[in-house]
């Protein structure tokens, strides 16, 4: 099986907490928090730019690599999951550009490991 | 679960704590994995601020799911291995709180815009309670379905503290005709075109004194990605109900139709909340409550245990807010029962501990655990399904050898 993403270490992150107040209450202060950085990659595959732009705009890659394998989950899976961030989730992306997606997302995603 | 040690690599950063700052968490970098039994289970190990290293299902938005292992060590779940669910990718990474309000408003006579020093000085309530994603065990459904592809760790239990929504609703006044409250947190979405994190509970629901803005989490503030610095607790209802980051509090004399309830989060309208695999729902009614679920905690599928002889065994049980009447225990792959013995019962919707003892003879036998809860809900011996992989309860097998 593919390795999720890539071996990228999760790098320097932190939470810092700031009190502006009195000693104790932690109510009048600045949170600040760093997420890790970004590591999980998209797959190589036909399209792998445009399905990039299109998709990580609003999720990383492995909302699309951890979806199930097997027969339910080719080419129709893609294809309805595109419409439904389209339709559903209002992701612009253009209508030319869908079916490449989906190729892209059955080529990549679907093989049974 | 099968835990693989690829590279492990930590630099601790030291951070003076000086004056008025203070610093949590150190850095580290962390890259084992873990393989949740199903297939394309395989996930890292990940480490974020404020937390334990936990399972990473997600990166944007952050989706962390709790090591299983931890669900043995307490009923209690530790803040720093609380499970992570956000559905929006523009989540707060800075809150100021001398600037952050819970807005009330909508059919309300006095409009309330309270700070978390004012909830604060409001009379405190606590409950310990399950929280635990809809789609919890999503991964284990067969025929499987789409979605955050989940293993068991998308729940946990913590103690609770803030101020019951009722009061809060009581000084604001609520309108006649009112018919739900909408909740809605700081977290935004990315596209212009996605619709905004919104829930909604029936009035009645919202005024029953048990759902809670909570500040306090097992004694200290909210982790930042459990909602920092207030949330909506909803005491036996799916974590889809607990707003994080909670800041607008809208009442309204309608039904709350957005994409958040009307479209997602919805199970078949019918006795068992499920359907024939592979068939489509209708109708459909808004997710609500637990089902009735329990799990050993201490010995994982494969364990290897001594033939004939005492074998503690212990685990957890909770649902929706009845109450766990009883767990009973099967080392025959579910054709005779045996009861345990209840741990201390500290409310009705927390984790229920329950352990017993068990003789196995030498082999590999299905070990199962079932509860009951006081209303006689118990869990079933086949998977429910319903496409959407919710509310999964089935009766779990754990396969253990004697040796």
């Amino acid at each position: 099986m593919e390795q999720f993403g890539n071996s990228k270490t999760w790098l320097a992150a932190g939470i810092i907490l700031s009190l502006a107040g009195a000693a104790g209450s932690t109510y009048a202060g600045v949170a600040s928090y760093t997420l890790p950085e970004e590591t999980a990659a998209f797959r190589p595959g036909p399209n792998q730019d445009l399905a990039q732009s299109n998709c990580a705009g609003c999720h990383s890659a492995d909302y699309i690599q951890i979806q199930p394998r097997g027969p339910n989950f080719g080419k129709d899976f893609w294809q309805a999951s595109v419409i439904k961030m389209i339709n559903v989730y209002g992701a612009p992306i253009a209508e030319a550009d869908v079916g490449k997606i989906v190729e892209y997302l059955a080529t990549a995603y679907s093989s049974v490991d | 679960m099968v835990q693989r040690r690829r590279l492990l690599f930590m630099s601790v950063a030291a951070i003076a704590a000086t004056g008025s700052n203070r610093i949590f968490g150190a850095s580290s970098a962390w890259a084992d994995t873990i393989t949740l039994p199903f297939n394309n289970g395989e996930r890292p190990l990940v480490q974020y601020p404020e937390k334990r290293p936990m399972i990473g299902v997600t990166q944007r938005p952050p989706q962390l799911e709790t090591p299983f292992a931890i669900f043995n060590e307490g009923v209690i779940t530790p803040n720093d291995a609380f499970f992570v669910r956000y559905h929006l990718a523009d989540i707060p990474l800075e809150i100021d709180t001398s600037k952050f309000f819970v807005e009330v408003k909508g059919k309300v006579t006095t409009p309330l815009r309270l700070s978390v020093a004012d909830l604060k000085k409001l009379p405190a309530t606590e409950i310990v309670a399950v929280n635990q994603c809809s789609g919890n065990s999503r991964g284990f459904f067969t025929p499987r379905v789409g979605g955050g592809q989940l293993g068991n760790g998308a729940m946990g239990n913590a103690r609770w503290k803030g101020v019951p929504l009722r009061v809060v609703l009581e000084r604001a006044g609520v309108q006649a005709g009112a018919r739900q409250v909408v909740f809605g947190g700081v977290d935004r979405p990315v596209a212009d075109g996605t619709p905004d994190y919104a829930k909604a509970l029936d009035i009645d629901h919202a005024r029953d004194g048990e759902v809670m803005l909570a500040y306090g989490m097992n004694g200290q503030d909210l982790p930042m990605l459990n909602g920092f610095p207030v949330r909506l607790v909803v005491p036996g209802y799916y974590g889809t109900y607990w707003v994080k980051h909670l800041d607008e509090i809208t009442v309204i004399d309608g039904v709350h139709d957005n994409f958040w309830m009307k479209t997602a989060y919805r199970i078949p309208d019918n006795e068992c909340n499920c359907v024939v695999p592979g068939a489509a729902p209708a109708p459909t009614i808004p997710i609500n409550r637990f089902t009735v679920r329990s799990f050993i905690t201490n010995l994982a599928d494969g364990a290897v245990v001594k033939a004939a002889a005492d074998v503690q065994i212990k685990g957890i049980a909770f649902d929706g807010g009845k109450g766990i009447r009883d767990v009973a225990i099967s080392i025959d792959s579910g054709k005779s029962w045996s009861p345990t013995t209840l741990g201390l019962d500290i409310g009705r919707y927390s984790f229920r501990e329950w352990q017993t003892r068990i003789r196995l003879p030498a082999g590999t036998h299905a070990v199962k655990a079932r509860a009951t809860n006081n209303a006689g809900d118990v869990q079933p011996m086949e998977a429910r399904w319903n496409p959407s992989g919710y509310l999964r309860n089935v009766i779990e097998t754990v396969r253990v050898t004697a040796v």
